[in-house]
Formats: structure tokens, C-alpha cells, sequence
């Protein structure tokens, strides 16, 4: 690893000045993601501004919402009486990450801000039409996953929390690389009401998405019997060693049809 | 450079460290403590698991500073003086290793995993060591030892 300056401040505010006094510096949460890729000596930031002491890991019930904060720990994600209530899929999702030991370190915010294009969370954020605070604005789901490890965030911007809606019915179903337990494709799909959403991580080319043809042929017949006749097509799927498009694009369709079974 | 200071099975540590310098390092060449193994150094192999207050996790995949203030104990804390843990003494028992590298890591994600859940199944134990990877044993006597490891910590299964 590259030297590099260690700061922890103990709120947002201060996270923001630390950033800002350092020409590339870069927020770290959990640091699961961030500290293989500095051994690998892929980055090189002249500093890490630590926000777990920003009190940003707090899980609320907010009625037609559940708003979790960024420094959630998968761990606690997926304990949580609270989520396991109001979006059991969630929580489901959050046990399924990686092993124990990435799940006690990674955290929400984390996996969001990185969009990985196999992250189970980018999946739930965009299904369950989420809305992403940060600390200077909140946007939607729809808007805020832009491309493969690219978000609408800004370099001096920190995820603070995360509002889901509330679904009447959801699932999360992945097919696990066996070795890292990334999503070689994972489907979330989440019904509000007459409407459905299906997002698709591990197999898009510019990172998670949402399926249209699948939300409506969901949307007028909620059932797996519905996606037969869907099409997957597979350009703009991801091809490498452990799958190649084609293989993903049979994997959306078998994860989906698993998920509203 | 900065000093960190942290509870290491029990004894406060203090040392002057490098903002770059991993947790595992910490432990084994700062402090002396070359029972937490590195194994892959890519967070994968799980011979490094440490419990960080009371959790496990990789040691090479956190920075010392990080772990300023904390209570972290390793392998060598786990024994009471010359009684082993008993999970150390399932894995005795059972001959739960072979070359015996990633011994360390599997031993301490046992403990968090079996604290957590005492009457953990075959199943779960199975699950619960997906973060630790042995490249001698199969994982069977691995599997038998966590297994008599629980019984012997209260475990009804």
C-alpha cells in the first residue's frame, strides 16, 4: 500500500472539511472494498477520511419507509428485528453478502457509493425506489446508479443514509460466484401494489438496471408462469471467466422466476 | 506515523505506527504476536480472523488506525493460561487441521460464530466458515471439531 494520512472525524461536517483539505483523498466506510483495492496499490489517496465515527449506522422505521443509515453493517442489516419487519428481504439480501467476517466490516453506504456491478445492495436500492441522502442532497434510485463503479456522487459528497419504500411484497434470489460470493446475477423484485419493479446486479455491463419487460409482464401476472415468454436478450451483458452473457442472460430469468415463486 | 493504543487480549498495547499499516501487521510485527496467520493478504483466506470487540474479522483487511481504542483478542488469547479454550480442544480432539496455517483463523470464526449461536448445525457451521478457506483437510474433522467445540461451550446439537 502507498503511504498514505489516516483521519477519523466524529461527524459529517468535519469528514467534509477533512476531505476537501486533501487533493485526493477518499471516505472510508468499512473499508472492504477500499483497503484490498489500496494493497493492490490500485489507488493511491493522499488521505482516508474514516466516517465510522459519524453516527451514521442507526436503522429507523419511519412508517411508509425504512431508513437506514450509511455505516450499517451488513451484520447488523441482516440481525435487525426492525428490517427483518418491515422489508424481510432485506435483510435476507444483507446475510447473503460475501462471509461473516465482510458482513461484520461492510456497510450499506459502502456498497452503494462503489456500485460494484455485482453488489447485491445497488439491487434493493434501485427495486425498492430507494432514496439516497447524502449530505448535501437526496436523490432517487432512478438517478443515482449511473454506470459500472459509477454513481451520481460527488467527490466531496457522503451517502448518509438510504430510505426504502416499503413493498407489499419483495425477494431477493442471487446465483453466487461459489468463490466470492458476489452476484454472478442477483434479481430483487418488489411489488407496491399494481406495480413492480425487478432490478438486475452481477450481470450488467454498466453495472445494476432495471428489466421492463419482466416488471410488466410481473406487473398484470405476478407469478413465474408470466416470464415465460419473456425475452432476455443478452447484448450488454457481462461475459467473462465465470459466465458468458448468454449464460447470465438464462440466470436473470431462472433468478426472477425463483424470486416471485 | 501516529500512536495508536488498543487492548490486545487483554494487555494495552501502545506503538507508533504508519497511517498504512494493517491491523495483522500490527499484531505480528509490531507487538509480536505471529499466531494470527497471512495467508493470502486478499482478504480471502481467513487465516488472519481476529475477534475486533467481540466480532471476527480479517486482519488484513483493516488499517491499525482503525483499530485505535479497541478490544481485540487473537489466538494466543484465547487459552486460560495452560487450559486450552474448548474450542482449541475440539480441534485437538478431533484433529481438526492438517498442516495446521489456517488453524488460527478457522479456531477464532468458530468461537464468534458458536458465541452467537450455540446450538449451531452441521449446516450453519458449514455457512459460517465460508470466510476461511483450508487447502489440507477437506473441511470434514474442521466441520467435526466446531461441532464438539459447541457441545463443549453449552451446545445442545
Amino acid at each position: 500500500m502507498y503511504s498514505t494520512k489516516y483521519v477519523k472525524p466524529n461527524s459529517t461536517t468535519e469528514a467534509l472539511e477533512a476531505i476537501k483539505s486533501l487533493s485526493e483523498g477518499k471516505f472510508l466506510a468499512g473499508g472492504m472494498t477500499l483497503i484490498p483495492t489500496l494493497k493492490q496499490r490500485l489507488a493511491s489517496p493522499d488521505g482516508l477520511v474514516d466516517i465510522s465515527g459519524c453516527k451514521l449506522d442507526s436503522i429507523a422505521d419511519e412508517g411508509e419507509t425504512l431508513k437506514i443509515g450509511a455505516m450499517a453493517r451488513h451484520i447488523s442489516v441482516a440481525e435487525s428485528a426492525v428490517v427483518k419487519m418491515a422489508i424481510p428481504a432485506l435483510a435476507k439480501l444483507a446475510d447473503g453478502i460475501g462471509d461473516r467476517q465482510v458482513r461484520n466490516r461492510g456497510t450499506l453506504g459502502g456498497s452503494v457509493a462503489n456500485n460494484d456491478p455485482s453488489a447485491c445492495y445497488p439491487s434493493a436500492v434501485l427495486a425498492l425506489k430507494a432514496t439516497v441522502h447524502t449530505s448535501n442532497r437526496s436523490l432517487a434510485a432512478d438517478d443515482f446508479f449511473t454506470g459500472m463503479f459509477e454513481t451520481a456522487l460527488e467527490e466531496d459528497e457522503i451517502i448518509e443514509s438510504i430510505s426504502f419504500l416499503k413493498p407489499t411484497k419483495a425477494n431477493y434470489v442471487k446465483f453466487p460466484n461459489p468463490a466470492s460470493r458476489y452476484a454472478m446475477v442477483g434479481v430483487f423484485v418488489a411489488q407496491f401494489g399494481d406495480e413492480v419493479r425487478v432490478a438486475v446486479t452481477g450481470a450488467g455491463e454498466g453495472g445494476v438496471f432495471r428489466h421492463q419487460e419482466m416488471e410488466s409482464a410481473l406487473s398484470s401476472n405476478f407469478s413465474a408462469d408470466s416470464l415465460s415468454s419473456v425475452n432476455i436478450v443478452s447484448d450488454g451483458l457481462i461475459s467473462d471467466l465465470h459466465a458468458s452473457a448468454e449464460y447470465r442472460a438464462n440466470l436473470i430469468k431462472e433468478m426472477t422466476k425463483r424470486a416471485v415463486a | 506515523m501516529g500512536e495508536i493504543s488498543l487492548k490486545l487480549n487483554g494487555k494495552v498495547e501502545t506503538r507508533d505506527v504508519a497511517d498504512n499499516t494493517l491491523l495483522v501487521d500490527f499484531i505480528r510485527e509490531h507487538v509480536g504476536l505471529t499466531g494470527t496467520h497471512v495467508g493470502c493478504d486478499t482478504s480471502q483466506c481467513g487465516a488472519c480472523v481476529i475477534h475486533l470487540d467481540g466480532v471476527s474479522v480479517k486482519a488484513c483487511t483493516i488499517l491499525a488506525k482503525q483499530a485505535e481504542g479497541a478490544d481485540i483478542t487473537t489466538i494466543e488469547g484465547l487459552a486460560n493460561g495452560d487450559e486450552l479454550h474448548p474450542m482449541q480442544e475440539a480441534f485437538h480432539e478431533n484433529h481438526g487441521l492438517q498442516c495446521g496455517f489456517c488453524t488460527p483463523g478457522m479456531v477464532m470464526s468458530a468461537v464468534e460464530m458458536v458465541t452467537k449461536n450455540k446450538d449451531i448445525s452441521e449446516d450453519e457451521i458449514r455457512e459460517g466458515l465460508e470466510g476461511n478457506i483450508c487447502r489440507c483437510t477437506g473441511y470434514h474433522n474442521i466441520v467435526q471439531s466446531v461441532k464438539a467445540g459447541a457441545a463443549k461451550m453449552g451446545g445442545k446439537n
